[in-house]
């Protein structure tokens, strides 16, 4: 029984980092929202999963806020909103895929290596799932920076956070966890309207960051 | 004792904006925003007499008492301020009446939200209040809805998260470290508890949260290569509230981080924090002196300029010891007096000229005598020139570097020396010279200027004995 914790656990989290790879490499703003649901869906096991493990029912609150409002709400407000705004076209991303994708590779052996030597001593399941889950973090901060699209840097910074309830749920009787969750689900719906009220694309004709910057006041 | 201070502190913030977020009327507004954050910091006076039990979740201590009671008086002068210089806002069609009821509902939901920060004993509660505080801002800060504050608000939100994110990860981490000492629960996250145990706590995870706990409150902080989001948003959002986020909530990251630094000095094993934050803060500051240099914008400006002296106080806190903790103390509650004088001078400026440009302006102290020789005094004061108070604090950060460790006091002092360079260039083109630009009326009140820096040069000729006394207190506490 023990094992089948052990390892079911490990999948799931191990499952959360592929598709974080997974979220680099889209191209097409539609693709990138499917697969970000995935995350969050993957995300809703791997916690249910270690609430049922911990004994820990409160967590199942987590798993059910990740599922119902980051598996489904979420995409589906940021799908209508592309719609609406009509910006279905190609995402660039800075640098190209394979030196991303090599970028991230490098991350995840980062992490592993840190969080694996730094912790020889705490419970097997919790390092592990630390090491993933800092490797979600890492990643997540790199599809923030290589991309320009207001609506991916969103997607990155989610799946970021998704990173850190994994990491939050992985420690053993963490307090606060629902609450944080739910802290970062209200954050993150702040966002989405932030972006739709103040109409980003209407006032600066793109979503473009990058076209964003010729607006600084101090570039003369 | 039916009252109870510590209550008030937080309770007078929520009641207010919930009133002030009902309230139509924007006078009564500002003026209800000036009495609730007076009663806060007389709430935040008491605390110097009246302590609450250290609990859970409940921790006032010598240390940050100092911040309450900051947080608090530049939260009152600057409503004061703001009441004065909003309206103006509002005649020239910047602001319209429904959003100024949403940014004093919020100015008090930041009141709240820092003094959180400030008072809790639990280090989740803590991370949770810097967040609220920085959503706040952000929507501070993007309340004028041009392209550029828009620009200004997302950059500082995308980083902010990314900052707050990045220390949440620390703190999940110092409870990893925690729990096989203090076991599961909410015991494991109440700093008291943490500090005692710390020296049983396994080093390596501790020096892992530390890293990431420094790069994220190290962004709010403003520390170099974290600080872009800054001067953006300060020179895009309404200039009460640059002040309150350079004098203020710079200041609550730094606290954060302190309290942090303390856990790990509490184990022998641990990495010494020092190192790490005396190299972030003298980057800062060298970073920071240089880019003053091409500036052509008074908010960014100053906003460079707050970058320069969080980096000094990091530095000497990182240095640590007694003389420098107290230097270090010293200098950031005279910069957040400071630089929120200063920034009242410029929002006058600001909309005297109705532009922030330097160019634009000239010739200040003829056109405006009164507003333009408190510009001077200000960054005179800033400049960290005698008789003024950041003069003798930056005095004995250097003077306590050249004691222990020469070679690093000499970036410290071409740093201070290039900054001061700089801001007196530019002050010579903005208050003296020909007069030129436009020269409309000014509405906002001076007094919260001149207060503040009367208290500073009071401060620079005189401190009195118990508050030496309180900050030597503070400093040995830090370590």
């Amino acid at each position: 029984m023990q094992n089948l914790t052990y390892d079911t656990a490990h999948l799931l989290a191990g499952s959360l980092v592929l598709v974080s790879f997974m979220l680099l490499y889209q191209d097409r703003l539609y693709a990138l929202l499917n697969v970000y649901a995935l995350h969050a869906f993957v995300l809703a096991l791997s916690v249910a999963w270690q609430a049922y493990a911990q004994n820990a029912p409160d967590l199942y609150i987590t798993a059910a806020i990740a599922l119902v409002f980051k598996a489904i709400i979420i995409p589906v407000a940021l799908h209508r909103m592309i719609v609406k705004l009509g910006i279905h076209r190609e995402i660039e991303t800075v640098g190209g895929i394979g030196l991303t994708m090599l970028l991230g590779m490098g991350l995840v052996a980062l992490s592993m290596v840190v969080m694996l030597r730094v912790t020889p001593e705490a419970d097997p399941l919790a390092r592990e799932d630390l090491a993933f889950a800092l490797s979600v973090v890492l990643l997540g901060l790199l599809m923030m920076v290589t991309r320009r699209n207001v609506v991916s840097q969103v997607v990155g910074f989610m799946s970021l956070e998704n990173g850190l309830v994994l990491a939050a749920t992985g420690a053993k009787g963490m307090p606060f966890v629902v609450e944080i969750s739910v802290a970062f689900s209200i954050l993150i719906a702040f966002i989405i309207i932030g972006i739709f009220l103040f109409r980003i694309r209407e006032r600066f004709d793109t979503v473009d960051v990058h076209a964003l910057d010729h607006f600084r006041g101090e570039r003369l | 004792m039916s009252f109870n201070a510590f209550a008030a502190v937080l309770a007078i913030p929520v009641v207010a904006a919930a009133l002030l977020a009902l309230l139509p009327g924007y006078k009564l507004s500002a003026r209800l925003n000036v009495v609730a954050t007076l009663l806060t910091f007389l709430a935040a006076l008491s605390l110097f007499f009246q302590r609450p039990p250290t609990g859970p979740y409940v921790l006032v201590d010598d240390l940050n008492n100092v911040f309450i009671v900051l947080t608090t008086f530049v939260g009152f002068t600057t409503s004061a301020f703001s009441a004065s210089y909003i309206e103006h806002e509002l005649e020239t069609g910047r602001l319209t009446p429904a959003f100024l009821r949403f940014y004093h509902t919020m100015y008090q939901v930041l009141m709240f939200a820092m003094n959180l920060a400030l008072v809790t004993n639990n280090i989740g509660v803590m991370w949770v209040g810097i967040e609220l505080a920085t959503l706040t801002t952000v929507l501070m800060v993007g309340i004028y809805r041009t392209h550029e504050a828009l620009e200004a608000a997302w950059k500082y939100f995308i980083l902010g998260s990314v900052g707050i994110a990045l220390a949440l990860f620390g703190t999940i981490l110092i409870y990893m470290a925690a729990e096989p000492t203090i076991g599961g629960g909410p015991n494991a996250m109440v700093w008291t508890d943490l500090v005692a145990h710390a020296a049983s706590f396994d080093p390596a995870l501790l020096n892992l949260a530390f890293v990431f706990l420094l790069l994220g409150y190290g962004t709010k902080i403003g520390l170099f290569p974290l600080h872009a989001w800054l001067p953006d948003a300060h020179a895009e959002g309404p200039t009460p509230i640059s002040a309150v986020l350079s004098g203020l909530l710079l200041n609550v990251a730094l606290y954060a981080l302190l309290r942090f630094k303390m856990l790990l000095a509490a184990n022998p094993d641990a990495l010494a924090p020092g190192p790490l934050m005396i190299t972030m803060g003298l980057v800062s500051l060298l970073f920071a002196a240089f880019m003053l240099y091409r500036r052509r914008d008074i908010k960014r400006m100053f906003a460079y300029s707050s970058i320069e002296h969080m980096g000094i106080v990091t530095f000497a806190f990182g240095m640590g010891g007694p003389l420098a903790n107290f230097a270090g103390l010293l200098h950031m509650s005279l910069h957040s007096l400071t630089k929120s004088a200063i920034f009242f001078a410029v929002g006058n400026i600001s909309q005297v000229k109705g532009t922030q440009k330097i160019a634009d302006m000239g010739g200040l102290t003829e056109t405006n005598p009164v507003l333009g020789w408190g510009l001077v005094l200000g960054v005179v004061a800033i400049a960290g020139l005698p008789p003024l108070g950041i003069f003798s604090s930056e005095f004995l950060v250097v003077s306590s570097t050249f004691a222990r460790e020469p070679l690093l006091a000499l970036p410290l002092v071409l740093g201070l020396l290039v900054g001061v360079g700089a801001l007196f260039l530019r002050l010579n083109a903005i208050a003296f010279g020909e007069p030129h630009g436009p020269n409309h009326e000014s509405k906002g009140s001076y007094l919260p200027m001149f207060a503040h820096l009367g208290l500073v040069l009071v401060a620079g000729i005189y401190l009195p004995g118990p508050l030496v006394a309180w900050f030597q207190n503070v400093a040995k506490l830090l370590g």
